[in-house]
C-alpha cells in the first residue's frame, strides 16, 4: 500500500485501504505512549502549526500531544490572540505562517472548506482538525480505531449515529469512514436536525429506541448549543426527553453495545451520566486512541521529503535497501 | 518493504549464488547458541531483543535452542526500528510499521540484540537507539547472522554466524523459512 495523499483534509472518497493504512499505523503508535519515555525521534526538526478559529480541548491537546511524542516542534495558535482579530483574512494569515517554513499546518475552522481552500494556495500539509459543520476527520478515524480495536472489524457492523446530525462534522466523517469500511450506518435525530439529502447515505429514524435496536456501536453527539441560532427543538428538556441516550433506551441494542462520544459532553442532555460513566462506555479509550491517531496522520503527512512528491526517476538509487541490510 | 525490489531484480540479472544452505544456518545458530551461553556463563540476566523483520526469527530460533540447552526459557522482543531510521524523510515511500513490542524491563539487564546482516551498522545504531528508551541495561551484545563489512559507523558485532566479505554494489539476501520458504543466504549482483 502507498499513502501518497499530501494533505488531510477529510475522509469523503478515502479509499478503505488507505483508511485501514492509516489505523494500523496507529496502532503500532499505541504502544509509545505506554512506555516510560513517552517519545521517538521521527519528526525531530520538524514543525507544526496548530491553528484553531474556534475552541477545542481534546482535539488540540491530542494533536499536541501527538507532535511532541513524535519530537515534533508544535506552535499552537487561536484565532483570538492572533492578527485575526486585527482583520487579518484566513489567506493572509496562512500565507505569512506557510513563510515560516512549517512542516505541517493543522486547521480548525468555523467554515466549511477552509482547510482546502488552503491547501489549494499554500505549500505545506495540511490537517482539518474540523470544518464547519463539514469534516473532522481525525475524530472519525480514532472512532474507527476504537471500534476495531473492541470488534476486530467494521464490516458489517450495525452502527447508530444520534443527536444533531445536521451540525455535526464527526457525523459526517464517520458516515463516509464507516460506509468505506462495510459498517452499516443508521441516523437518529429529531427531523430538524437531521439532513433529508443523508437518507442516499445511511438509514434515518426519529426514534431512538428504534434507531439503536440491534446495534454493535451507539454514537451520540453533543448538541451544539453554539450553533443553535434557529430553534431547532423546542427546549433541551424536551429534546433530552426524546433523544437522550439512557439504560432504558440502549435496551434493544446487541449485548456489550459499545458507546462513543466525542466530547464534550452535555450530561443529561444527549447522554446520561451512568450510560457514559457505564461498562459499555469507550469514551475515555476514544481519548487515548486518538493520540496514537494523530500521532500516525503527522507521521505519513509530514515526515516526507519534497522529492517524495515528486515523479519517480527511473535510475533512482534505493538507499533504502541498502540501509536496511545494515 | 524491498524483497519485491531485490527479487526482480535477481530475475533481470539472473546471477545469484548460495552462500549459506539451510544446514549451514542452522549449525550457525546452533554456535552461536553455545558461543553467547558460554560467554555470558549461563543465562542470568539475559533477554533477546529481535529487530524487525527477520532478526525476530532468528532471535526465536536461539531461544528456542537456549531453552533446549539450559532449560531457560530467555524473555524476548520485538524491535522496529523505522520511528529511529536516519534515513526516513529520504525515502521515496513510506515504510509500513509494525510496532516495537518489549513487555519486561531491560534495566540491568544483558540484552542479546539480533538481526540477520550488519553492513553500514546504521540499522543498529537505530536499535540501540530505541532500546535505550526502554530503559538501561548492564550491556547490548548484538548477535548477526552474516557480517558483510562496509561499516559507516563504530559498530561491531559480539557473535557472528559467518563473515561475508562482500563488494558494495553486491546484495546480501537472508531468506528464512518463516518469511521467505526456507533458510539460505545468497550474494547477488546489483543491477546499478
Amino acid at each position: 500500500m502507498t499513502f501518497t495523499a499530501r494533505h488531510l483534509l477529510g475522509l469523503e472518497g478515502m479509499s478503505r485501504e488507505e483508511i485501514l493504512y492509516i489505523l494500523d499505523t496507529a496502532t503500532s503508535f499505541r504502544e509509545i505512549s505506554e512506555r516510560e519515555i513517552k517519545k521517538v525521534p521521527t519528526l525531530r526538526g520538524k514543525t507544526v502549526i496548530g491553528f484553531f478559529y474556534e475552541a477545542s480541548t481534546r482535539t488540540r491537546m491530542s494533536f499536541e500531544i501527538a507532535a511532541k511524542r513524535m519530537s515534533a516542534d508544535f506552535i499552537s495558535l487561536s484565532a483570538g490572540g492572533s492578527s485575526v482579530s486585527k482583520g487579518e483574512t484566513l489567506l493572509d494569515t496562512a500565507r505569512n505562517l506557510a513563510a515560516m517554513r512549517p512542516d505541517g499546518i493543522i486547521l480548525r475552522h468555523p467554515s466549511a472548506g477552509a482547510p482546502h481552500f488552503l491547501a489549494q494556495r499554500v505549500d505545506c500539509p495540511i490537517i482539518n482538525a474540523g470544518d464547519g459543520a463539514h469534516e473532522h476527520p481525525t475524530q472519525a478515524l480514532l472512532d474507527l480505531l476504537t471500534i476495531r480495536e473492541h470488534r476486530g472489524t467494521l464490516d458489517g457492523l450495525k452502527i447508530a449515529i444520534v443527536g444533531d446530525i445536521l451540525h455535526s462534522r464527526v457525523a459526517r466523517s464517520n458516515l463516509h469512514a464507516l460506509r468505506a469500511l462495510g459498517a452499516e450506518v443508521r441516523l437518529v435525530g429529531p427531523p430538524t436536525l437531521l439532513p433529508r439529502e443523508l437518507r442516499a447515505w445511511a438509514e434515518v429514524t426519529h426514534d431512538l429506541a428504534e434507531g439503536v435496536r440491534d446495534t454493535d456501536v451507539v454514537m451520540t453527539l453533543r448538541i451544539q448549543r453554539e450553533r443553535q441560532g434557529a430553534n431547532f427543538f423546542p427546549s433541551l428538556d424536551e429534546y433530552a426527553r426524546y433523544f437522550c441516550l439512557t439504560q432504558s433506551a440502549l435496551r434493544g441494542a446487541k449485548p456489550g453495545v459499545l458507546i462513543m462520544h466525542p466530547g464534550p459532553i452535555n450530561r443529561g442532555i444527549e447522554i446520561a451520566s451512568d450510560v457514559a460513566d457505564g461498562p459499555y462506555s469507550v469514551i475515555m479509550e476514544q481519548v487515548t486512541n486518538g493520540v496514537a491517531l494523530r500521532m500516525a496522520v503527522l507521521f505519513l503527512l509530514i515526515n516526507r521529503s519534497r522529492e517524495a512528491d515528486m515523479p519517480e526517476i527511473e535510475a533512482a538509487p534505493e538507499p533504502a535497501l541498502h540501509r536496511k541490510a545494515g | 518493504m524491498n524483497e519485491g525490489r531485490v527479487q526482480q531484480r535477481q530475475e533481470r540479472n539472473g546471477r545469484e549464488r548460495i552462500v549459506m544452505d539451510g544446514q549451514a544456518v542452522e549449525r550457525a545458530l546452533t554456535r552461536i547458541a553455545h558461543e553467547i551461553l558460554e560467554r555470558n556463563k549461563g543465562t542470568e540476566g539475559l533477554v533477546l531483543v529481535g529487530v524487525r523483520s527477520r532478526g525476530v526469527y532468528i532471535a526465536d530460533r536461539l531461544r528456542a535452542r537456549i531453552a533446549a540447552i539450559e532449560k531457560v526459557d530467555l524473555p524476548s522482543g520485538i524491535i522496529d526500528i523505522t520511528l529511529y531510521r536516519d534515513d526516513l524523510s529520504r525515502a521515496r515511500q513510506q515504510p509500513t510499521i509494525k510496532g516495537t513490542d518489549i513487555r519486561f524491563p531491560i534495566d540491568d539487564r544483558r540484552v542479546l540484540l539480533v538481526d540477520d546482516v550488519l553492513y553500514t551498522g546504521r540499522t543498529v545504531r537505530a536499535a540501540l537507539d530505541a532500546l535505550m528508551d526502554f530503559g538501561r541495561p548492564q550491556n547490548v551484545q548484538l548477535v548477526v547472522l552474516i557480517d558483510r563489512g562496509h561499516r559507516e559507523l563504530p559498530i561491531r558485532a559480539d557473535f557472528v554466524g559467518k563473515n561475508l566479505p562482500t563488494a558494495v554494489n553486491e546484495l546480501v539476501q537472508v531468506r528464512l523459512t518463516e518469511s521467505d520458504g526456507r533458510d539460505e543466504v545468497a550474494i547477488a549482483q546489483s543491477a546499478e
